[in-house]
């Protein structure tokens, strides 16, 4: 269980996040929403590591997280699928997966067959460079990058933004897919209210750096948390 | 031509970059003393409408014009802040090592060349105007102060005093709220209002706490293009509005 408990966190001067406090359990999807720059990011970059927090701790099934470096928490089963994707635009298809290989032990650098069933897609494509995929399929790629190093913990960035509907749709298919494994957290920041509705199993909303709303699947009130969404 | 009383006309700008639509057949007009809010979700092409403006980036097609006169996609950045056009980017960039007297007085228009800088004196009407900023940005007591010791909050205050000395007739503000304490992000909406009037503002934000301070005409651009425009109640009433912000 990911446990984010009262942090704090600044760029420089400028506090981006103010006692945010948030869990995610293995086997749910955790929803975080929020308009542009309200924090949601800056919440996942603290918690995949790549910037610390100014106070609070963060803890990934009892293990402090604050002071580790992103690749000693991608080692403790924490993957990141980063907001525009965040490929490589001149490796492969089959290089680009195998950048996941990194944390893993030698017996276990191999691609799960697990990303081909979700995603058939990269199998047609794996000699084809990143770049020259459609955004959809670079999303899916993304996604079966994170899932290459065997997360516990699984932190989507924005999945949907830019995505063709069917994509998107096969996207959610492969969320609830995760989710009903039980094997893995799944931490889904969106701005797309219904992906986000139909697939959360809990949700937390943002406002100005903080939580402002939090609730479970069957408390959760559509109209309350879309007056924090719209404008 | 039309509208040729605004201060800045843009219309039907396109731009795009590799096929993507940037801007697409925005129109904006600007009047001489407005305080305007711009929002919108992202890649909404916020910040590429202030690159046009500023010169930045260069429109495929479309008109900007200054005070009706000045073809703005002609020109380059420097020449859009000699017209007047200041912009503050979202990071404060004050220079730390000096005080905020000084940083103001760096800032003071004035003739850069070599001999005048060299052998520059100050006189009572600098320090008169530089007082008056001081006290529209609230840092008077802090002058002698280093920048580096201010608050967030104040050093953005500090930024937008830097760029009113270079007496612009418009300024483009990137999300001054960012990162500002509650108490901070309500003065910025007071010192916007305060500047306003004797120039023009135009102001990005998503803190909607902030835009509703500030009361005027929001404008919500939506891929490039203006989804909607009036108070901000009337636009957040905007069903398109509504859906956008949902992501649908």
């Amino acid at each position: 269980m990911l446990r984010v408990e009262t942090i704090d966190m600044h760029y420089g001067a400028a506090q981006a996040l103010s006692d945010v406090s948030l869990t995610a359990e293995v086997g749910k999807v955790t929803c975080l929403l929020g308009r542009n720059g309200v924090g949601k990011t800056s919440l996942l970059r603290s918690i995949v590591g790549r910037k610390r927090v100014s106070r609070g701790s963060i803890r990934w099934n009892d293990t402090e997280l604050d002071g580790l470096r992103p690749d000693q928490r991608a080692r403790l089963g924490v993957a990141s699928v980063p907001q525009g994707r965040e490929i490589f635009p001149l490796l492969t298809v089959q290089e680009n997966l195998e950048v996941g290989f990194a944390p893993l032990p030698r017996a276990e650098r191999f691609v799960p067959d697990e990303v081909f069933e979700l995603f058939p897609v990269l199998k047609d494509m794996l000699g084809r460079r990143g770049g020259d995929l459609s955004g959809g399929q670079q999303q899916q790629l993304a996604i079966g990058r994170a899932l290459v190093t065997r997360p516990t913990l699984l932190v989507l960035d924005e999945p949907t933004e830019g995505i063709q509907p069917s994509i998107i749709k096969d996207i959610g298919t492969a969320i609830s897919h995760l989710r009903d494994q039980g094997t893995m957290a799944i931490l889904l920041v969106e701005q797309y209210f219904d992906f986000a509705r139909d697939l959360g199993d809990s949700f937390f909303v943002m406002d100005r750096g903080s939580i402002v709303q939090s609730s479970g699947k069957d408390d959760m009130v559509e109209a309350d948390v879309r007056r924090w969404l719209t404008v | 031509m039309k509208e040729s009383n605004a201060l800045l006309y843009l219309d039907n700008v396109n731009v795009a970059f590799d096929g993507f639509k940037a801007i697409n057949n925005l129109s904006l007009y600007i009047e001489p003393g407005e305080l305007r809010a711009v929002i919108g979700p992202n890649g909404a092409g916020k910040t590429t409408m202030m690159d046009i403006i500023t010169g930045k980036t260069r429109p495929d097609s479309g008109d900007v014009l200054w005070k009706g006169e000045h073809d703005l996609t002609k020109l380059d950045e420097a020449d859009s802040a000699r017209l007047g056009i200041g912009r503050k980017f979202q990071k404060p960039t004050v220079f730390e090592t000096h005080t905020v007297y000084d940083n103001l007085r760096l800032a003071l228009k004035a003739d850069r060349g070599v001999w005048p800088t060299l052998f520059a004196r100050q006189s009572a009407a600098e320090r008169a105007r530089i007082d008056e900023y001081l006290t529209l940005i609230r840092l008077t007591d802090r002058a002698e102060d280093l920048a580096a010791n201010l608050s967030h909050g104040q050093k953005q205050w500090l930024e937008i005093g830097m760029l009113l000395a270079q007496e612009p007739e418009l300024l483009l503000v990137d999300e001054p709220a960012a990162g500002m304490t509650d108490d901070e992000t309500m003065e910025t909406a007071t010192l916007l209002r305060d500047i306003a009037g004797e120039r023009s503002v135009i102001v990005v934000e998503h803190d909607m706490a902030f835009v509703r301070a500030l009361d005027v005409k929001v404008s919500v651009l939506h891929e490039g293009s203006l989804l909607a425009e009036g108070t901000l109640q009337h636009v957040s009433d905007d069903p398109r509005v509504i859906e956008v912000y949902l992501g649908r």
